[in-house]
């Protein structure tokens, strides 16, 4: 038998909830599961957990098997070592923090069950409020007990689903730092649900993006929010500016790959997978594409200019996100977020005049997509 | 005051509430939980009671009990003695006829507990019987002991189904409430009096625990 203490897991099925998700993550790990709601995130969590029962599946973890259902074989529950932070917390509210994380810890003798949880509620920084029931704790405190108790299982995995959506931006930013802090302690696979991508951006170490219960893309963060594998994976990770074009030639001495994008020839990111002639769809982060100074001309200019007038212009606190009309294609906006006062000291208004620079590199090619 | 009335009346409801406390909680947690297709029927068979006259109830319980019957003969052969007309049958009626008594606060008293709650018990490494005892019942208990009140307090007013299953057998199945009957038949006004005091006063007692008890979980789990 294979003991990887890898959690992997494969889960399949048509009906209720289609399932066609694969996942693996390695102990010390933050994998984010991310997708929009309903994309089936928690349902693939509890079924690691053994609170969902998928047709098809196979959940192995710590070098044990918990599901395996062609072996017929579903441990129940309780069985599984799993630590689940549920997003309402699900703390027993007739127990008090200290009753809660008692709890969970069945498989201490009794006389060092009190010790132990002491120990792990001083850990998520609650000494002292031991004796206070859930309702008299606030939504962050109610947080560090839901922790807590399903760490002080001692779980092969951790599973945290949407932890931080009912809590306040300030305990928020704090709870972030205590979870990277409580990593480093704890040597098991940790599994975040989330639908916030900067959330998995400064949280996680892997992510894989989930839609309609399949598994799309895994990767760092920052890659698959850059590189989509699909035109799918690139609406999904927020990215505005998607277009289609063809490609012309490659340049593989300037590592580039030319394509043809209307009238236009852009020099992208290189890509020798996607054959000369092959049509190609594309993206470009709104953060890479750079706003020519109208007052004088500067540097950089050269690189993918596209020409274009002002049809959007949102202010969003101290930056503006710019929709560019394209002078050859007015069906086509082009999206950028500048600061407000580079809007400002450019006159940038509805109407105006514009032409945006696209950085080469990251003008990321994929396939077409299906609907298009 | 007809004592051996009275003392016939708290047995039989102390032991239909006994016989019903595990057959409650057991059918409630099913009711509350489980998404069996023919639930709807099982909840109207236990409604059942509450709807049909107690005269109603009472016959079909002769013709089930009587010795015509396989359950009346069985009965007789194991036990030696009637079903009909004897403390037992009794018994068997009262716990029947309070299934919904029973039940139905139960249920709702577990239906309220959230399903996260048990599921987090079991992720806690808690087995189902742990979580029964450790997260259920002390969440439902409210309505677990509002079921038994109801229970109690409806066994000692029942009369239409003791009176047909039972008759009025001093010291076998002469309840207060029939002996409160017996009494007005007999124009003893002064001592029926007594009695229907007695059983306003338990039946306002038990009451004023089950709205204390109800107002109880509306607040833990409002």
């Amino acid at each position: 038998m294979d003991s990887s203490p890898e959690l992997r897991v494969r889960l399949r099925q048509k009906a209720p909830i289609p399932l066609d998700a694969e996942i693996a993550c390695a102990p010390g790990e933050v994998l984010a599961l991310v997708g929009p709601s309903g994309s089936g995130k928690s349902t693939v969590l509890r079924a690691i957990a053994g609170i969902y029962r998928p047709r098809e599946g196979l959940v192995e973890c710590g070098g044990e098997t918990w599901l395996d259902t062609e072996k017929t074989l579903d441990l129940p529950t309780h069985q599984r070592a799993v630590g689940l932070v549920f997003q309402s917390y699900a703390l027993f509210p007739h127990m008090t923090a200290m009753g809660n994380v008692m709890a969970s810890l069945g498989h201490l003798p009794k006389d060092q069950r009190a010790e132990a949880a002491h120990g792990w509620l001083a850990r998520v920084h609650l000494a002292g409020l031991e004796a206070r029931r859930p309702a008299e704790l606030s939504g962050g405190q109610q947080q560090r007990v839901a922790v807590a108790r399903a760490l002080a299982r001692n779980p092969k995995v951790l599973l945290l689903d949407e932890p931080f959506s009912a809590v306040d931006r300030s305990t928020r930013q704090r709870l972030y730092r205590e979870l990277a802090e409580l990593r480093g302690e704890v040597r098991v696979p940790i599994m975040l649900v989330t639908h916030d991508l900067d959330e998995a951006a400064r949280l996680a170490d892997r992510m894989t993006i989930l839609r309609q219960g399949r598994t799309l893309q895994s990767g760092p963060p920052h890659d698959v929010m850059a590189r989509p594998a699909s035109v799918e994976v690139a609406r999904l990770v927020d990215l505005r500016n998607i277009f289609t074009a063809r490609v012309k030639a490659h340049r593989p001495e300037t590592n580039a790959t030319l394509i043809e994008w209307g009238p236009l020839t852009l020099e992208a990111a290189h890509r020798p997978d996607f054959a000369a002639g092959q049509s190609v769809a594309w993206s470009i982060p709104s953060a890479r594409v750079v706003l020519h100074r109208r007052d004088r001309p500067s540097r950089g200019e050269a690189e993918n200019p596209v020409p274009g007038a002002v049809a959007e212009y949102v202010r969003l606190g101290d930056a503006v996100s710019l929709g560019v009309r394209l002078t050859w294609e007015s069906s086509l906006l082009l999206f950028l977020t500048v600061p407000l006062h580079v809007a400002q000291r450019n006159g940038l208004a509805l109407g105006v005049s514009v032409t945006a620079s696209l950085l080469s590199e990251a003008i990321h090619l994929m396939p077409p997509a299906d609907d298009e | 005051m007809d004592w051996p009335a009275l003392t016939l009346s708290l047995r039989l409801g102390a032991l239909t509430v006994l016989i019903l406390l595990p057959i409650g909680i057991f059918l409630g947690r099913a009711l509350a939980w489980s998404k069996i297709p023919g639930r709807g029927f099982v909840e109207a068979m236990l409604t059942l009671p509450l709807v049909l006259p107690p005269t109603v109830l009472g016959y079909y319980f002769l013709v089930a009990f009587g010795g015509a019957s396989p359950l009346g003969q069985a009965f007789h052969a194991i036990f030696g003695q009637t079903l009909v007309f004897s403390f037992s049958g009794l018994l068997v009626a009262s716990v029947i006829v309070n299934l919904p008594f029973a039940v139905q606060p139960m249920q709702r008293a577990f239906e309220a507990i959230p399903d996260e709650l048990r599921h987090a018990g079991a992720c806690c490494g808690l087995r189902p019987w742990q979580v029964l005892l450790r997260i259920d019942l002390p969440l439902a208990w409210p309505g677990i002991v509002t079921g038994l009140v109801l229970t109690f307090a409806h066994t000692l007013g029942e009369f239409g189904v003791v009176l047909m299953v039972g008759g009025s057998i001093p010291g076998e199945t002469r309840t207060i409430a029939i002996a409160i009957y017996d009494r007005v038949q007999a124009f003893d006004n002064s001592g029926a009096g007594i009695m229907a005091a007695l059983l306003l006063v338990l039946s306002l007692l038990a009451l004023g625990v089950t709205y204390m008890l109800s107002s109880r979980v509306g607040r833990r789990h409002g």
